[in-house]
């Protein structure tokens, strides 16, 4: 009976697929790989990896502890590698108004109650509720995949991730 | 329109193996040991019955999808969220020339309660349309028996993240949910949740992947966490998608683990446009005039990520959109 190994990729190991070009533009599947934007970014760099239309999906490098960010509406945020710690506060104000989405990078530590703390290793997803604070913690380099709206931190450098030819 | 169900007229194939035809419009379905056989106006068009169900069952779980569901290279639907097209040739450039493309609208009701009775009629006892061909049994020969509890299986669709209170539950040992036989080596730990008093809806994590190494279906997009319209609809995948999904959007592709190999096609001529492999970590998007069809060696585990904006098709159709999501 063969045994199965499910293969994971991580900063330190993973393999990047492709396209193959038949009769097409590569550009059109804005093909990227997770670890190495990851290995390429400064920590907590929100690098866009997947926008449809304002929502977008956020390759995060984890490195260290994280600013404080908020957002009007739910995010979540997918481990896919690394142990990583998220702290979450009750504001004491709204720091986000409600019509404006994507996370917001907050100044300084946020004043309010505290909500409680997750930590999170490979395969494990965590909300990052509206309205919170949050503030991620990761003594060694992580990776994290943000699902959110495109914000001000969002950056995008296409041509830099992405197969052109 | 209305849908009609017949056990009445003689099947056209001749012989009576125990199998409702079904009839709706100008349609009519009847299936045999081997073969569903799809009577319309201008001909008659056979699909091996395993393929068949197969995309049938997706067809009927997805609620007909985003945008085109192709069984094979003729037959298909389309969804227009309320109405479904049911096509033969509609995305086959040799039947559109030849002017031998057929189409027909029904309402979303009528089809559905069509395709579902014909799902549950014609899947016989120890066939699962969901499962990988390597887990089930066979489907063909005359009717035994029916496997009713896997081709009425709900979708999850979470409403906010799986686990939450109030929302869709975790997969367990004991709920009926074991670890796939291609995932025993997939960590099931449970992140740390540490919520203060009060806050025990809102400071939540689960094991993901853990949850997946679970799913006991293939090709099933389930919706695992939402943000307003953005969708996270993971799913499990092994052999071979059985449709070839035409999409009316960009959807994206995030491949968790093992491999998937995409061939892609113009979404409405069938041309080769591309092969997509995706390894653990790649993203990808599936541009909105495509149509694509998965192959994964191993069971994998593939983030398919939906924008569930309702304008969205018109405004592809109108050209108002790209069809892919970046320049650069």
């Amino acid at each position: 009976m063969s045994e199965y190994r499910t293969v994971f990729g991580s900063l330190s190991q993973y393999e990047k697929g492709g396209v193959e070009v038949i009769d097409d533009n590569p550009k059109y599947y804005v093909f990227s790989n997770v670890f190495e934007v990851a290995s390429k970014s400064k920590p907590y760099e929100k690098i866009c990896v997947g926008k449809n239309l304002k929502y977008v999906i956020e390759a995060v490098r984890a490195e260290g502890n994280s600013p404080w960010f908020s957002a009007s509406h739910d995010e979540a945020a997918l481990c896919m590698d690394g142990e990583i710690e998220v702290h979450f506060v009750k504001p004491e104000q709204p720091p986000v108004p409600e019509t404006k989405e994507g996370s917001v990078k907050l100044t300084g530590e946020p004043q309010g109650q505290k909500m409680g703390w997750v930590k999170v290793r490979r395969g494990h997803m965590a909300l990052l509720p509206k309205g919170s604070a949050y503030q991620f913690r990761s003594p060694k380099p992580g990776v994290l995949l943000i699902q959110t709206i495109q914000g001000e931190n969002t950056v995008e450098r296409w041509a830099d991730i992405c197969q052109t030819k | 329109m209305s849908a009609v169900t017949s056990n009445i007229e003689a099947p056209a194939i001749g012989r009576d193996l125990g199998y409702k035809p079904f009839t709706i419009g100008k349609f009519r379905f009847e299936r045999d040991e081997y073969f569903a056989h799809i009577f319309y106006p201008m001909g008659r068009h056979l699909v091996p019955i395993d393929a068949f169900l197969r995309a049938l069952m997706r067809d009927v779980a997805w609620g007909f999808f985003y945008g085109t569901v192709n069984f094979d290279p003729v037959l298909g639907t389309v969804n227009h969220y309320g109405t479904v097209d049911l096509f033969m040739g509609l995305c086959n450039p040799g039947y559109r020339e030849a002017n031998r493309a057929y189409v027909e609208t029904f309402d979303t009701k009528e089809i559905k309660a069509t395709f579902e009775g014909m799902l549950d009629d014609w899947t016989n006892e120890g066939f699962d349309p969901f499962a990988a061909p390597d887990e089930t049994g066979k489907p063909y020969g005359a009717k035994h028996g029916n496997n009713s509890k896997a081709v009425q299986r709900q979708r999850v669709v979470a409403k906010r993240m799986v686990g939450l209170p109030s929302d869709t539950g975790y997969r367990t040992d004991s709920n009926g949910y074991p670890v796939n036989r291609q995932f025993v080596d997939v960590p099931q730990d449970q992140p740390e949740v540490h919520a203060e008093p009060g806050f025990e809806s809102e400071v939540h994590a689960f094991n993901l992947f853990g949850y997946l190494s679970r799913s006991d279906v293939t090709w099933n997009p389930s919706v695992c966490s939402v943000v307003k319209d953005s969708l996270m609809c993971p799913t499990t995948e092994e052999n071979i998608l059985p449709i070839f999904h035409g999409n009316d959007r960009v959807e994206w592709f995030i491949q968790a683990c093992d491999e998937i190999i995409w061939e892609i096609e113009d979404g409405s001529s069938g041309k080769p446009r591309a092969k997509v492999i995706m390894k653990a970590g790649d993203v990808a998007a599936m541009p909105a005039d495509i149509r694509h069809k998965g192959f994964s060696p191993k069971r994998s585990m593939l983030l398919v990520w939906e924008n569930n904006d309702v304008s969205l098709p018109d405004r592809y159709r109108r050209g108002e959109l790209k069809p892919y999501p970046a320049e650069f």
